[in-house]
């Protein structure tokens, strides 16, 4: 048993790039060695900025012959269907074929028979043709070469048995090729000429030793423990932030966390922005106090050890704070000497898109939709619902918007403040482009409800107007996410809003239809319960939709559920499969059976027992009692049973009475499906 | 007090001290690389890219390895001279080597290394940045250069210039001047740089320089550039350039699609472009690039044919 070590150098690999490319390079070679036949124990990938390593352990040294055998075309089959097996297969001639008889005749055969041998040998085409398929977000060429790859790639260590393997990959051009090696590099700036490896253990303990650490998930911990040293000896805790922790994990091979202060200066700015500008320009971890406020000291990781122990280097980002945090604190003095409300006129300037006009005439459109959704939220006030739409956009022509686009609402919101407009109103601006996402809050303010659905259903009524509607894989103006925060804060916050007041397109009902059925599989829901709901059709009150839904499933999940739906499906079966025979059918069987033809009791007892249930369950259903609705159904399955055990359905000799006890297996169907469409149950 | 002894000239290998020895030390040093010493080209434009020795020459099949500093003219960046590092007339050193060598980012670590930033005592960080120019039509991936959190340079290898797949890679790095002085000198505004030594007979700092010129182009470009001739000068710039490719002249042609791209710079100071029309000025001067980079490209295939 052998191991396969490959190290890919290059020049500095994106970090958000990095993970995916690791996997990769270890599904292209594993996916390699498995087609060649070679087995193997165990593969992993690891990926640094400067470098994507993979080891392969277990592969045999050598590999046997394998002989593989194919079947051809029959005998004397068409010459064209000869000549492409004798192709496929690297044949010569019908002389190197075989003639077999297979019990369904007689066929050519082709015995192929791979030569085994070194492993060794077929590892070097195996690899370059991995790297030849490694699919980089982003690629390009270097120098005079024609070869792709993230960035320009320098050397390659492939050893195989602790030997290097023969092989090379050549860039094109003038260049030189990259021939297998055992050498690398290590850390850039903490490690100086090559380093020469024989093997995993002894690269990754000589890579330890030039400042690299080869696995993000170490580099992650290090980043981790030592940020959290840092900051309990600052009294601080450390605000974890996992996407910035993976980034700034892939920006560095040392990682060196260090502690760092925050200007006095600029504490009175809002913490959101600090938060933002360190995490986005300067990749910094932001710490908190013991009561949960944004404290003065933040977290950078430094991908170097300094002779003096990392003093310049804090130095030198504070200054960069400095200088990104007075561009802030200039902001949000200056954007405070104007009131939102003279603002309004600036947002003329602004298109919101093209075919849509300006912020300034959407904002009209929001405060009008806004107080229309008010009448229908409990506890809005009309007055702060119009204030806050009219003002929901202003900062948007704010500088701090302007530098921060990301926080847009939440600085109209401390401006808001700050002029010490209502705080109903302050809170609905910041909070109507929210919930951003599954995991984001939802409005459950009153006032803020009402402006955040008006946010949505313009944008989706509008861009649906002028046909820029969502397809499978482009979705530029986040419709879907709008049509999902409508569903949550309607439905969280048990808003009764009848949809279609609000628009007309039929599609968009449909496409809301559509995101509710997505959001209800990923809480659970049985989607043929959801089917069986949503085909009622009609129905735009998604609270009173989903009440229905619920309903169904635990009715369904009872005795009397499970019962009922068994007696449901022999009506409907015996139903379908005559309309199936007889095209007409439906037609004639439609309405009320005929109540003197009823001639067994047992008929009577269903005639009687749909009636009951539609004397009661309408009722219900009006009071939304869906449950209720659900349990009246439940009185018709005894009498259901008793009608299939003693009643003959397709009495041969007398075809009205035949019809007539189609009509009542129908009307129990047609009964049933007004409270849900159980035909969509799935047993 | 007075020093009567002459002030000490520049050393080889001594560190930069202010704004003008950091110029001449990026100079010697990719001088010492075996780049030319070009001058900045004499036109008004909004980065060294423009320059024909990285646009033009970073197309076609001919070995370029130069290094200039260019002037840039940003006039939306403006601030009357207000803001400690936003201006709207600022230097770029360029170094553009095509093709890339294999050694280019050591390299460039050593011309850090020139100017004074010890790596034994700085964090340098190479983060992702992918360049585009929408009026160029070109692109190229790269990274900007951190120093301790700050981007000190802009590095790129352009694969595409006018919409033309480069023949060679070329790698081009772009320091911002005066930040990166602000940083070695230790300085809060760009005003209070030294320009020269301060020991030298008239020690002057970048603000006694340019200061003013801050403050009244920025206000020529804000309040009182005439717009309708800005887009007189734009008509006129564009028609001219058609004409001149027609001529086959890529040099003259180009000059002139630099001179619309910058009254369309002006004309966005002043606020008088629409978002929609924005777009399509950028288209404009991006199908001038595009037809001077062809018709250049077509000079240098012939020579090397």
């Amino acid at each position: 048993m052998a191991e396969l070590l490959l190290e890919l150098l290059s020049e500095e690999i994106p970090a958000r790039m990095q993970a995916r490319a690791a996997d990769d390079l270890k599904r292209l070679v594993c996916d390699g060695l498995k087609a060649a036949g070679l087995t193997f124990t165990d593969a992993r990938a690891f990926a640094t900025p400067r470098r994507l390593a993979l080891v392969v352990d277990g592969l045999p040294v050598a590999r046997e012959d394998v002989s593989d055998e194919r079947r051809g075309p029959r005998i004397g089959a068409p010459d064209q269907a000869i000549q492409g097996f004798l192709k496929g297969a690297g044949l010569a001639s019908l002389d190197e074929a075989e003639k077999r008889e297979t019990g369904k005749g007689e066929f050519w055969f082709a015995i192929v028979t791979k030569k085994g041998g070194p492993t060794a040998e077929a590892l070097p085409e195996l690899i370059d043709a991995a790297l030849k398929a490694l699919p980089w977000p982003k690629s390009m060429k270097w120098g005079s070469g024609t070869m792709q790859w993230v960035r320009p790639l320098q050397s390659i260590v492939a050893l195989f048995d602790d030997k290097v393997l023969a092989g090379e990959v050549a860039p094109g051009g003038q260049m030189a090729p990259i021939k297998f090696g055992d050498a690398t590099r290590g850390h850039r700036f903490l490690s100086k000429g090559a380093i020469r490896v024989t093997g995993f253990a002894d690269y990754t303990a000589k890579l330890r030793a030039a400042h690299v650490m080869l696995d993000v998930a170490e580099r992650k911990r290090i980043i981790l423990e030592g940020a959290e040293k840092l900051c309990a000896g600052a009294q601080v805790t450390l605000r974890v932030d996992e996407g910035l922790l993976d980034e700034v994990a892939g920006l560095v091979e040392w990682p060196v966390p260090l502690l760092g202060t925050i200007d006095a200066a600029f504490m009175d700015v809002p913490p959101e922005v600090l938060i933002v500008s360190m995490k986005t320009h300067q990749r910094y971890f932001a710490t908190t106090t013991q009561d949960g406020l944004l404290a003065n000291r933040f977290v950078v990781v430094a991908n170097n050890v300094t002779r003096d122990g990392g003093a310049t280097v804090v130095d030198g980002n504070e200054r960069v704070l400095r200088a990104r945090l007075s561009d802030a604190k200039f902001f949000w003095d200056q954007d405070r000497k104007v009131r939102l409300e003279d603002r309004l006129p600036a947002l003329k300037n602004i298109v919101f898109h093209a075919k849509l006009g300006t912020q300034a005439e959407r904002v009209g459109r929001l405060a009008k939709l806004a107080v229309e959704i008010a009448g229908h939220v409990p506890g809005a006030d009309r007055g702060l619902v119009e204030q806050a739409a009219l003002l929901c956009k202003a900062d948007l022509v704010t500088g701090m918007v302007g530098e921060f686009p990301e926080l847009q609402g939440i600085i109209g919101r401390y401006y808001a403040l700050s002029e010490e407009l209502p705080m109903a109103v302050a809170d609905a601006i910041g909070d109507h482009y929210a919930p951003a996402g599954p995991n984001d809050r939802c409005p459950d303010a009153p006032v803020s409800i009402a402006v955040a659905l008006a946010d949505k259903l313009d944008a989706l009524v509008s861009f649906w107007s002028i046909g820029e509607k969502p397809t499978g894989s482009r979705d530029p103006f986040a419709l879907r996410r709008a049509a999902l925060g409508v569903i949550r804060m309607v439905v969280e916050n048990k808003i009764r809003l009848p949809l279609r007041n609000f628009f007309k397109a039929d599609d968009l009902m449909a496409f809301f239809a559509e995101r509710l059925k997505v959001q209800m599989r990923e809480k659970g829901v049985r989607h043929d319960v959801v089917d069986a709901v949503f085909a009622l059709g009609n129905e735009d009150d998604l609270v009173r939709l989903l009440a229905r839904v619920e309903a169904l499933q635990s009715f369904l999940g009872s005795d009397a559920g499970k019962n009922l739906l068994t007696a449901y499906g022999r009506a409907a079966n015996i139903v379908r499969a005559e309309e199936k025979k007889d095209k007409g059918l439906a037609a004639r069987i439609a309405g009320a059976p005929d109540v003197v033809l009823l001639e067994q009791i047992e008929e009577k007892a269903v005639v009687s027992a749909l009636a009951d249930v539609e004397r009661t369950k309408g009722p219900a259903l009006k009071a939304e009692d869906f449950a209720g609705a659900m349990a009246a159904l439940a009185v018709l399955r005894a009498p259901i049973d008793a009608y299939f055990e003693k009643v003959t359905v397709n009495v041969t000799d007398r075809p009205e009475l035949r019809l007539n006890r189609l009509k009542l297996l129908n009307q129990i169907r047609v009964t049933m499906d007004s409270v849900a469409d159980f035909s969509k149950i799935e047993g | 007090m007075s020093d009567l002894s002459p002030a000490p000239s520049r050393s080889k290998g001594a560190k930069p001290t202010c704004f003008q020895e950091l110029i001449l030390t990026l100079q010697d040093y990719w001088a010492a690389q075996g780049c030319l010493i070009l001058q900045p080209y004499d036109m008004e434009m909004g980065a060294g890219t423009f320059h024909t020795a990285t646009t033009l020459r970073a197309l076609g099949p001919k070995p370029w390895y130069a290094a200039y500093v260019q002037p840039c003219r940003r006039p939306s960046d403006g601030r009357y001279g207000e803001n400690p590092n936003r201006l709207q007339h600022y230097y770029q050193f360029q170094a553009i080597l095509k093709p890339s060598p294999p050694d280019i980012l050591e390299r460039y670590l050593g011309s850090l290394e020139a100017i004074g930033i010890d790596t034994g005592l700085h964090d340098i960080r190479f983060v992702e940045d992918d360049w585009e120019s929408p009026t160029l039509g070109a692109w190229g991936l790269g990274w900007e250069v951190w120093c301790d959190g700050m981007e000190i340079t802009q590095f790129t290898y352009f694969q595409q210039v006018g919409g033309i797949e480069v023949d060679l890679v070329a790698g081009e790095i772009t320091y911002g001047l005066e930040r990166l002085a602000m940083y070695l000198f230790d300085k809060k505004t760009v005003y209070e740089l030294p320009y020269n030594s301060a020991s030298s007979e008239v020690p002057l700092t970048y603000g006694d320089v340019f200061l003013q010129n801050e403050q009244e182009q920025s206000t020529y470009n804000f309040e009182h550039a005439d717009t309708e001739m800005l887009f007189r000068h734009f008509a006129d710039a564009e028609k001219e350039c058609g004409r001149l490719i027609e001529k086959k002249l890529p040099l003259p042609a180009y000059d002139l699609c630099i001179k619309a791209s910058h009254a369309f710079n002006m004309l966005d100071a002043r606020g008088v472009i629409s978002v929609t029309e924005r777009q399509s000025f950028i288209l404009r001067v991006r199908d001038l690039a595009k037809a001077c980079c062809e018709a250049w490209l077509t000079t240098q295939t012939a020579k090397a044919a």
